[in-house]
């Protein structure tokens, strides 16, 4: 009753908080380290050092007035928000944020369900959460958002090509595609992928990049030409609700890349009797400072970046990163052929 | 403006689709309108839309006296008014022959390049947060703040200054101010290389900027750009050199021009112009000669019956006055102003042709328009 009930519902509701908050706090953060990349220093009045900043965000958008445009689809406008937003919290129902540990006398997995599909269950989640910008786009009957959401969504389907193929060479690595048995691949082959697959390793993180829509690819929201893009009728909560998606996207798309390349919740070179000292650090740990690195990253490149245009961004990835990631899939296939 | 046209493709018509970018838009930099018609997300043909401003200044000043006017010119380049300023009061002296003091040509040379660099700052970071690159825009607020100061220092203002007398300077340069001015070129030395370095060799930059909007020196010539558009090409005009005005004849500078004429050599000239100004700056700072800041102008200025023009070189190209005295009145006859943006405007036109949605925000960037000018 306990292991199969009480403690799976318990971790849901843990995850889904957490995430919410972390995601709300993402939200600071990026506020913060791009005040300070611009020699400001970001929000300061609400808190101290604004960090109940997210708090006062979230009372204003939910007192606002949540505007439906007249001429707009209700239904597919009203469901276009709750559809990007659901994908994006229910993938974290199979990223392992550490192994099985024990807490008050008992086993517990530091991750939701370990499915023996975890990656191909993420990749074809996160295609769904396209579904809410096109639809956003198309249902807000405005010609901004329509322009704003044919580039979202060719820009999703083609980066997602370059992902997926990349992510087989992992599986190629590991043998298996649940995240729990690629972490523990990386473990028994005492190496990262990073080092193993560096060049899968860039693909899905310039990929992952884009198909959260971050700087420099955020095209389906280039304030400066669509005036927001998709977003551009959406108001109060709803709008926040594509807000948070975006954030809980990167936190996922940060999470997976730790999990494949960065062996998730392993120390450096795992396994390594010299390196044992390094299990001292609580696992989770070594998951959160490597995830907080990489949206750390994607905070640090918006600030710095200018954006692609549109052309230029399908070009770069039909006509680089799709035969970088088939030539990475050939070698990989070629290499594990000849060790064997 | 045509109507949208309809393509009778072999499986299905498509639309031409008209699109408003305007007048209230992040990146028109004001109150501009364009109205796009696409096809896709090309760019077939556009127009513009002007006149969200229109204040009348021109018809205003033929109802003010000649020295209440330099108030008004304030209000065209808001981004630089101090130039404004002196390109009227010079054409003024030219129509009443009056003698103006070096030191006051001197200090008017200091702020028409102090006021050059502040509108370059404030080019350089729209045109880069048009293109995305939202950093460089806080870093070239943050230098302007200190050219603000300095001329806060001088004339109390920071943005609308009226600066200028007819005849020479309101007030001569506070103690001290000199040596702050050139405090602040060395500080703003390595501020544009630090712009540089975020712009000018980044491949997402370059890639958005190269090939963007080629026009050839004699098309720019055809369509009347002026300024850094016009350099851009590789005509190598510039008033400052051609016909020197305020203490330019006694400065050493170089006018940077461009080769192909796209968006990105329109972006170098300007950089080069920064450092180029800085160079002014110190020369005339340095040489500043003592003396009296205003020439021998009569109590009533009542310049006798006639025309004249005078240009000088506004950060965003030819500024020219056209003014009519009757000879009879305290107030001009016709005051017409020659703005470089609305000059610059007339190209966006051909410019954006064929290019798509993203590149027109960039190419309105690069032209460097400021809509009370263009309005006036």
């Amino acid at each position: 009753m306990i292991d199969s009930f009480i403690i799976p519902l318990l971790k849901i509701v843990i995850v889904l908080n957490a995430t919410l908050v972390a995601v709300t706090y993402m939200v600071l953060l990026e506020r913060k380290v791009i005040a300070w990349a611009q020699s400001r220093l970001g929000p300061m009045r609400v808190g101290p050092y604004g960090i109940l900043q997210p708090v006062a965000d979230a009372v204003k958008l939910m007192l606002k007035e949540d505007i439906t445009p007249t001429r707009a689809d209700k239904w597919v406008f009203t469901a276009a928000p709750i559809i990007s937003m659901v994908p994006a919290l229910i993938v974290y129902a199979v990223i392992p944020f550490g192994p099985e540990v024990s807490l008050f006398g008992r086993k517990v997995a530091l991750y939701i369900t370990d499915i023996n599909v975890g990656l191909l269950y993420i990749v074809s989640v996160a295609s769904v959460g396209v579904y809410g910008i096109i639809l956003a786009g198309y249902a807000s009957n405005s010609k901004y958002p329509l322009l704003a959401s044919l580039r979202a969504s060719a820009q999703l389907i083609s980066y997602e090509v370059a992902v997926t193929l990349t992510l087989v060479s992992v599986i190629m690595m590991s043998g298996t595609l649940s995240m729990v048995g690629i972490v523990d691949a990386q473990y028994n082959q005492h190496v990262w992928y990073v080092i193993a697959q560096p060049v899968a390793f860039v693909i899905v993180l310039i990929g992952g990049l884009a198909e959260t829509n971050r700087a420099p690819f955020d095209l389906p929201e280039a304030e400066q030409e669509l005036t927001g893009g998709f977003h551009t009728e959406y108001s109060g909560m709803r709008f926040a609700l594509f807000f948070l998606a975006e954030y809980a996207n990167m936190i996922v798309v940060s999470s997976v890349v730790t999990t494949l390349f960065l062996g998730g919740w392993l120390p450096p070179f795992p396994n390594t009797a010299v390196l044992h000292f390094l299990y001292y650090v609580p696992s989770w740990m070594w998951f959160f400072v490597k995830s907080f690195a990489f949206l750390y990253l994607f905070i640090w490149i918006r600030a710095t970046l200018p954006r692609y245009r549109y052309d230029q961004l399908m070009r770069l990835g039909w006509k680089v990163l799709i035969p970088l990631a088939i030539a990475n899939l050939v070698v990989t296939g070629i290499v594990k052929v000849a060790l064997m | 403006m045509a109507t949208p046209t309809v393509h009778h493709g072999a499986m299905f018509d498509t639309d031409e689709l008209v699109i408003n970018m305007g007048p209230q838009h992040p990146s028109t930099h004001g109150v501009l309108r364009v109205v796009l018609r696409l096809d896709g997300e090309k760019v077939v043909d556009c127009d513009v839309v002007i006149g969200y401003l229109h204040r009348g200044i021109e018809k205003l000043s033929e109802n003010r006296n000649w020295t209440q006017i330099v108030l008004l010119t304030d209000r065209m380049d808001y981004v630089a008014a101090a130039t404004s300023n002196v390109g009227y009061c010079e054409t003024v002296e030219k129509l009443l022959q009056l003698e103006v003091p070096r030191r006051a040509k001197y200090v008017r040379t200091i702020l028409c390049e102090l006021q050059r660099i502040a509108s370059h700052c404030l080019w350089v970071g729209t045109h880069a947060m048009d293109i995305g690159a939202m950093t460089v825009f806080l870093y070239a607020f943050r230098e302007r703040e200190l050219i603000l100061d300095l001329f806060e220092e001088f004339c109390g203002a920071r943005l609308t200054y009226n600066s200028m007398r007819i005849g020479g300077l309101p007030q001569d340069i506070p103690p001290r101010w000199d040596k702050k001015v050139l405090e602040f070129c060395s500080i703003m030395d390595s501020k544009i290389d630090e712009y540089e370095e975020l712009l000018t060799h980044n491949r997402i930059w370059l890639e958005r900027t190269k090939d963007i909007g080629i026009i050839s020196g004699p098309e720019a010539i055809g369509l009347g750009l002026c300024g850094p558009a016009l350099r851009g090409s590789g005509v190598p005009r510039d008033v400052r050199k051609d016909e020197p005005y305020s203490a330019y004849d006694e400065m050493e500078f170089d006018v940077p021009v461009g080769t192909r004429g796209d968006t990105y050599d329109r972006y170098l000239v300007r950089m080069e112009e920064f450092r180029q100004s800085l160079r002014i700056i110190r020369q005339a700072v340095n040489g500043l000669p003592e003396g009296p800041i205003v020439g021998k102008v009569p109590r009533l200025i009542k310049p006798a019956a006639g025309e004249t023009y005078h240009a000088i070189e506004s950060p965003k190209g030819e500024l020219g006055y056209f003014i009519v005295s009757d000879g009879k009145s305290t107030n001009p006859y016709r005051f017409r102003v020659r703005p470089p943006s609305f000059a610059n405007l007339q190209g966006l036109r051909r410019l954006v042709r064929g290019h798509l949605v993203a590149d027109v925000v960039a190419l309105i960037g690069s032209i460097d328009i400021v809509l009370g000018e263009v309005d006036r």
